[in-house]
């Protein structure tokens, strides 16, 4: 992660003669312009989860002659390879009234940047005129990107965590002056990395401010800090929407859970454990909630062997909270699996379109708080007899349709199904799946049923009136 | 067939005899009286059917869905294994993860009746698109055929007595305590298929005798068959079966009948049974299958010597042959028998066979058959328990029976009295005597019942009450014979008949409590009462299992008592030492020894077994009582019964066993004492008690500072009723 991107002289001089070609190329918009500063950056690192949250603040001026479409954003391979979520914003009106208009944000295929910087470009609304300021706002999150360190501990000791990142914002513009800060769960930091002018007070690191850095330039700090929220990952996720036209939607949620924090070592002791939770079992975590919709009904929560008796639900108008226990305490490296379960009634999610076409509106991402999962599929098991499926996401992900089949399903339930990788709260977002279908397939089931009922009842009407017998009774 | 009745008229028929034609549009509704009787008795038995299903969901009710105790757990994992991977793999399936490092060929060592049925039912449902888990599937299988056993009674009843029998042999057997033990939705064990096999064999059986029809005798064949795919206890089938033919050879109640109908069933059966591997050539080769042969030969010569007897047509010369032919038959069937145990090719009986006729042979030679509660021999409590008023209407079923002898009530009385034998010899044999049991009550309660409405109803019949022909008629015939009534005949009759419904309605409260109460615990979650009245449940042996499952290395072996193999091998998906499939005794002596020994020498006999965890079953902080503390002493009995170092009277003082402070020292210290109470002197388990004390025992526990050295704590449940520990790896030599 912290790999040093100073960049050599004579590659310096290369990407200045290929920034200077692009621009000459008139293509302004596709890469970073060497006019555009950075007047100043304020990056807030938010370590007080497993997850890594950024909150970065840039002020950048059009200093050249052109006008700027797309901003710029670098980061390094490492943090490219955890990066979960990116969203940029422009800040609007003043202190009470302040909006934020949302941007978009792609990443690019530039290959300009050195020692493989990925670079990600975030549209303006309105292209940076020459001479112009714009504040933007972004956040991105990092998964993975706490290291324990020692990478095993044994129950009473506490989880510490490597973090590695630059003093100096990455970037593509020169940045006039940056800051940094850095907030960790508790003051207990044991050691980081010193570039003057370095400040820390209570559980708040400051790096900066730093004066006129170049492009791409970096300074690889190290920060070990003590963190025992709970790095809760849920390895793999299969989340089964079924729709049913008869009013109620199931839900069914497949869970791999694990501890992925420090690994246990050594024993594990019930006494110590129960008598001190909170010194001799640090670093595990025995509970988790779990949003979910309002008027939920039907919850259970088993896994393979059974029912796990220690859930509590708490239902208001606005949300459920499904409070469970995994079977066991999780300690580091500690995997639990199970599967929630509940049904929510269908008017909350399915909607009918100006085109009649039906669709359901429903939240995308893990409903757990704070914890990531590493690969999620969403399965929506639409109606047997539905057509044309199509879902629609607010980012990208893999999809493609399946067959599933369920209760008295003949032809096969159309399912559509959507893949994503590193997935983290914030992509809690509605996605809609749009479909048609003709409400006369509901029937169909019902009278299977009744010609079953019917047929069973005339063969014994039948059989009871029939003389099968070869040798008349006398 | 009772639900068919030939050629009857259509249901819809015109007012025949409207004498009071209030509502004619009603009255053309009216059923004629065979139909109502039969709109009833199809009526009352569906009601049974559904009863018998339902009285058993109460575990699923009060718990979930699940499978219960031990052996079931096993049966899960062979269906979930059968129908994942299909019957071939399944025949062929060689077992590693239990028995370690000796594996288990479970094709060839288990009754595959129950698995495949569940396994077809599963399939059909799947087939006919009810997405149904095979789990579900599992926990309802006893309840089903729990069902379909009071159809089979009825059938049997109506074939030993009459239709009313028949029905009211339902009705018993539907909510039989000792019945429904076995058979509670997740009790999912060969008995409960296997019951149902059972009574349709001997249905069969005895409709074959009555009718002397081939395919009466061939679909007993494969009921046959279907019990000896189902359980051990068909064992029971093929000695009831020839003894019950011996007795009607004695009784001179010798027929053609009999003759089509065992031979067939025999034969057929016999070839049939050859099928299932684990069973495979036992009918020619094992001791206890010779009854069935002798008196196979002896049919034939019974039928030889009759043909004989018809041809020669001389008394004194048949006589004289008779003498010649009977000494060669004897001697040439002694010879063959001699021969065959003196080779080995007729292997002698086995111990769980002598156990039976001897009740006291297993505690004597087999600890391990003893040490299974369930082999205990019965307490008349549990009789009471299990059988309610069905154990003083039995005897006088018995007296029914003997009043109407035939060969059928014959068949009814051999059964209910042998099953009741071995009922009281082995606890869990009251499964095979509940449906005898309830058969001959209800010959009694029936024929009571008949008795005393026939009385009520003979004064009836004097004031015209013509719309009840049918039954009436018969009635008035017999009531006849009561020319002269008694004073009051009616009104005893009437408090008598109310009597018996108070009885029989007793009978039914006990069932439903006695099912409700002590029957339908999982036994897998253990409930009990908390301290503000509400209930607390403690999962902790799915918690314990989970856990292996999930943070232990797939091949970890974990070494338990043998109790819990089969849980650990299908909740925990761990490879285990010995499991409930006992058939190795060293083994599991080999295990006992481990638990029995200190921890040095366990530490090289864990090693010697590649044991990575031990998992013991503690109660000490919850007062659970049936527990590997409890367990022990039957740990130290099969060790020491295969290896002489351990000595029983070493962990015993004065006779006496206890954990406290006046226990023996080497119980103190042995592998078992210290895994079970390992830091447990540091907790304080109930106010008022110094900390260590047990509660299962009641007792403060005598070694509080007990320190491993090769094992550490891996994990132990929230309730401490499950601690397993990590075996460490050898020391470093240097």
């Amino acid at each position: 992660m912290g790999e040093i991107l100073m960049v050599p002289a004579l590659g310096k001089i290369l990407l200045g003669l290929l920034l200077l070609a692009s621009s000459l190329s008139a293509l302004g918009s596709s890469s970073p312009s060497p006019d555009v500063r950075i007047l100043s950056a304020e990056r807030r690192v938010d370590l007080t989860s497993s997850i890594v949250k950024v909150y970065l603040t840039l002020k950048v001026e059009n200093s050249g002659a052109s006008h700027a479409a797309d901003i710029f954003l670098a980061f390094s391979p490492t943090e490219t390879e955890h990066l979960a979520i990116i969203k940029a914003s422009l800040p609007e009106g003043k202190r009470k009234k302040k909006k934020y208009i949302p941007l978009d944000v792609n990443p690019t295929e530039l290959s300009e940047a050195p020692n493989g910087a990925k670079l990600f470009s975030v549209s303006l609304i309105n292209p940076l005129m020459a001479g112009e300021t714009a504040v933007i706002e972004v956040l991105y999150i990092l998964t993975h990107s706490l290291e324990p360190f020692p990478a095993e501990i044994s129950q009473s000791e506490s989880q510490l965590v490597y973090y590695r990142d630059s003093a100096v914002l990455l970037s593509p513009y020169h940045v006039v002056e940056q800051i940094m800060y850095i907030k960790t769960p508790t003051s207990k930091i044991e050691s980081f990395t010193r570039v003057d002018p370095t400040n820390r007070a209570g559980t708040e690191l400051k790096y900066g401010h730093f004066h006129d850095h170049p492009p791409y330039y970096s300074s690889p700090i190290l920060v070990h800090f003590e963190n025992n929220k709970p790095f809760a990952v849920v390895e793999e996720l299969v989340r089964e929407v079924e729709i049913s036209h008869w009013g109620s939607l199931q839900v069914k949620e497949y869970y791999q859970l694990k501890h992925a924090g420090a690994r246990h070592k050594g024993v594990f002791s019930r006494l110590e454990y129960q008598a001190r939770p909170s010194i001799n079992g640090a670093s595990s975590f025995k509970q988790l909630l779990a949003k979910l919709p309002p008027r939920v009904n039907s919850v259970y929560y088993r896994d393979a062997i059974g029912n796990i008796s220690s859930s509590h639900l708490r239902t208001d108008y606005q949300k459920s909270e499904l409070e469970i226990e995994p079977r066991y305490p999780l300690f580091g490296g500690w995997k639990a699996s199970f599967v929630i379960g509940y049904s929510v009634p269908l008017e909350d999610f399915l909607f009918e379109s100006p085109e009649g076409q039906h669709y359901l509106n429903f939240s995308f991402g893990c409903p757990l708080y704070e914890t990531l999962v590493d690969s999620l599929t969403i399965k929506v098991v639409l109606p047997e007899g539905s057509k044309s499926p199509s879902a629609v996401l607010p980012f990208g992900a893999d999809q493609y349709l399946e067959k599933t089949f369920s209760y008295l399903d003949v032809v096969g339930r159309t399912t559509v199904v959507i893949k994503k990788k590193n997935v983290v709260p914030e992509h809690n977002v509605p996605f809609q799946v749009y479909y048609n279908f003709n409400p006369i397939f509901m029937l169909a089931e019902p009278l299977m049923l009744i010609t079953a009922i019917f047929l069973f009842f005339s063969a014994c009407i039948a059989y009871l009136h029939m003389d099968l017998s070869l040798a008349k009774k006398a | 067939m009772g639900a068919k009745t030939g050629s009857s008229p259509p249901v819809v028929l015109p007012p025949a005899s409207s004498g009071t034609a209030l509502f004619p549009s009603l009255n053309t509704l009216k059923l004629k009286t065979k139909q109502q009787e039969l709109l009833i008795r199809v009526s009352i038995l569906a009601l049974v059917y559904v009863l018998a299903f339902a009285i058993r969901l109460f575990s699923v009710l009060r718990y979930e869905s699940m499978i219960h105790e031990f052996d079931p757990y096993f049966n899960y994992r062979t269906t979930l294994f059968l129908t994942e991977k299909g019957f071939y793999e399944f025949w062929n399936w060689f077992d590693s993860e239990s028995w370690y490092p000796l594996g288990r060929i479970i094709g060839g060592t288990l009754y595959p009746g129950l698995m495949v049925t569940a396994a077809l039912i599963y399939w059909t449902l799947r087939f006919l698109r009810f997405a149904v888990h095979i789990r579900e599937v599992c926990v309802l299988t006893a309840p089903f055929f729990a069902s379909n056993t009071t159809i089979v009674a009825y059938f049997f009843g109506k074939e030993i007595w009459d239709s009313g029998a028949g029905l009211v042999a339902a009705a018993l057997i539907a909510i039989c305590p000792g019945y429904i033990s076995r058979s509670v939705a997740g009790s999912y064990d060969n008995e409960g298929v296997a019951i149902f096999a059972l009574l349709l064999t001997f249905y069969l059986f005895v409709k074959a005798v009555n009718t002397g029809s081939l395919a009466w005798a061939l679909a007993s064949a494969f009921g046959y068959f279907y019990m000896v795919s189902a359980w051990g206890g068909y064992v029971f089938i093929i000695n009831l079966v020839p003894l019950y033919v011996l007795v009607l050879l004695v009784t001179g109640r010798y027929s053609m009948r009999l003759y089509v109908a065992y031979n067939c069933m025999y034969v057929l059966g016999m070839l049939l049974a050859m099928q299932i591997r684990f069973v495979g050539f036992q009918h020619v080769q094992s001791g206890e299958h010779m009854a069935a042969m002798g008196v196979f030969f002896l049919l034939q010569v019974f039928y030889f010597l009759d043909w004989v007897k018809f041809t020669l047509n001389d008394p004194k010369l048949f006589y004289s042959f008779l003498r010649i032919a009977l000494t060669c038959a004897i001697s040439v069937g002694s010879l063959a028998l001699g021969v065959g145990m003196a080779t080995g090719y007729i292997s002698p009986w086995t111990g769980r066979f002598y156990s039976l006729l001897d009740p006291t042979y297993a505690k004597d030679h087999i600890p391990i058959i003893a040490s299974v509660s369930e082999h205990q021999p019965t307490a008349w409590s549990s009789f009471m328990f299990d059988f309610h008023i069905l154990l003083f209407l039995f005897p006088a079923g018995l007296y029914f029976c003997f009043k109407r002898l035939s060969d059928a009530t014959i068949f009814i009385v051999m059964y209910g009295l042998t099953s009741m034998y071995f009922a009281g010899v082995m606890v869990r044999l009251i499964l095979v005597a509940a449906p005898a049991v309830c058969l001959i009550s209800s010959i009694a309660v029936s024929a009571t019942l008949k008795n005393l409405t026939m009385l009520i109803r003979a004064k009836n019949n004097a004031t015209p009450m013509g719309s009840s022909k049918g039954a009436s008629l018969k009635a008035s015939a017999k009531a006849s014979s009561f020319d002269q009534p008694l004073p009051y005949q009616r009104n005893v009759a009437i408090a008598l008949l109310l009597g018996a419904f108070y009885l029989l309605s007793r009978y039914a409260i006990h069932c439903t409590w006695v099912t409700s109460e002590a029957y339908s615990s999982p036994s897998i979650v253990l409930a009990a009462r908390g301290a503000h009245g509400g209930r607390v449940i403690f999962d902790d042996y799915r918690e314990a299992y989970f856990w292996l499952r999930k943070n232990t290395p797939a091949d970890a072996k974990i070494m338990s008592w043998w109790d819990y193999g089969y849980q650990i091998t299908a909740m925990g998906n761990r490879t285990v030492i010995v499991d409930n499939n006992t058939w190795n005794n060293t083994h599991i002596a080999t295990v006992g020894r481990a638990m029995s020994s200190y921890e040095d020498e366990a530490y090289d006999i864990m090693k010697s077994l590649d044991v990575d965890y031990v998992l013991v079953v503690f109660g000490g902080v919850t007062g659970y009582s049936s527990d590997d503390i409890n367990k022990f002493l039957w740990m130290v009995r099969i060790g020491g019964g295969v290896f002489p170092v351990i000595k029983e009277p070493e962990y015993l003082v004065n006779g006496e066993y206890r954990v406290d402070k006046g226990a023996a020292p080497k119980m103190l210290n042995c592998l078992m004492y210290k895994l079970s109470y390992y830091r447990f002197g540091e907790v304080t388990t109930e106010y008022g008690k110094p900390p260590g004390y047990d509660r299962a025992r009641g007792v403060e526990i005598g070694n509080k500072d007990v320190k491993l050295e090769y094992l550490e704590e891996a994990f132990t449940t929230s309730n401490w009723i499950i601690r397993i520990y990590k075996v460490k790896p050898p020391k470093n030599r240097w």
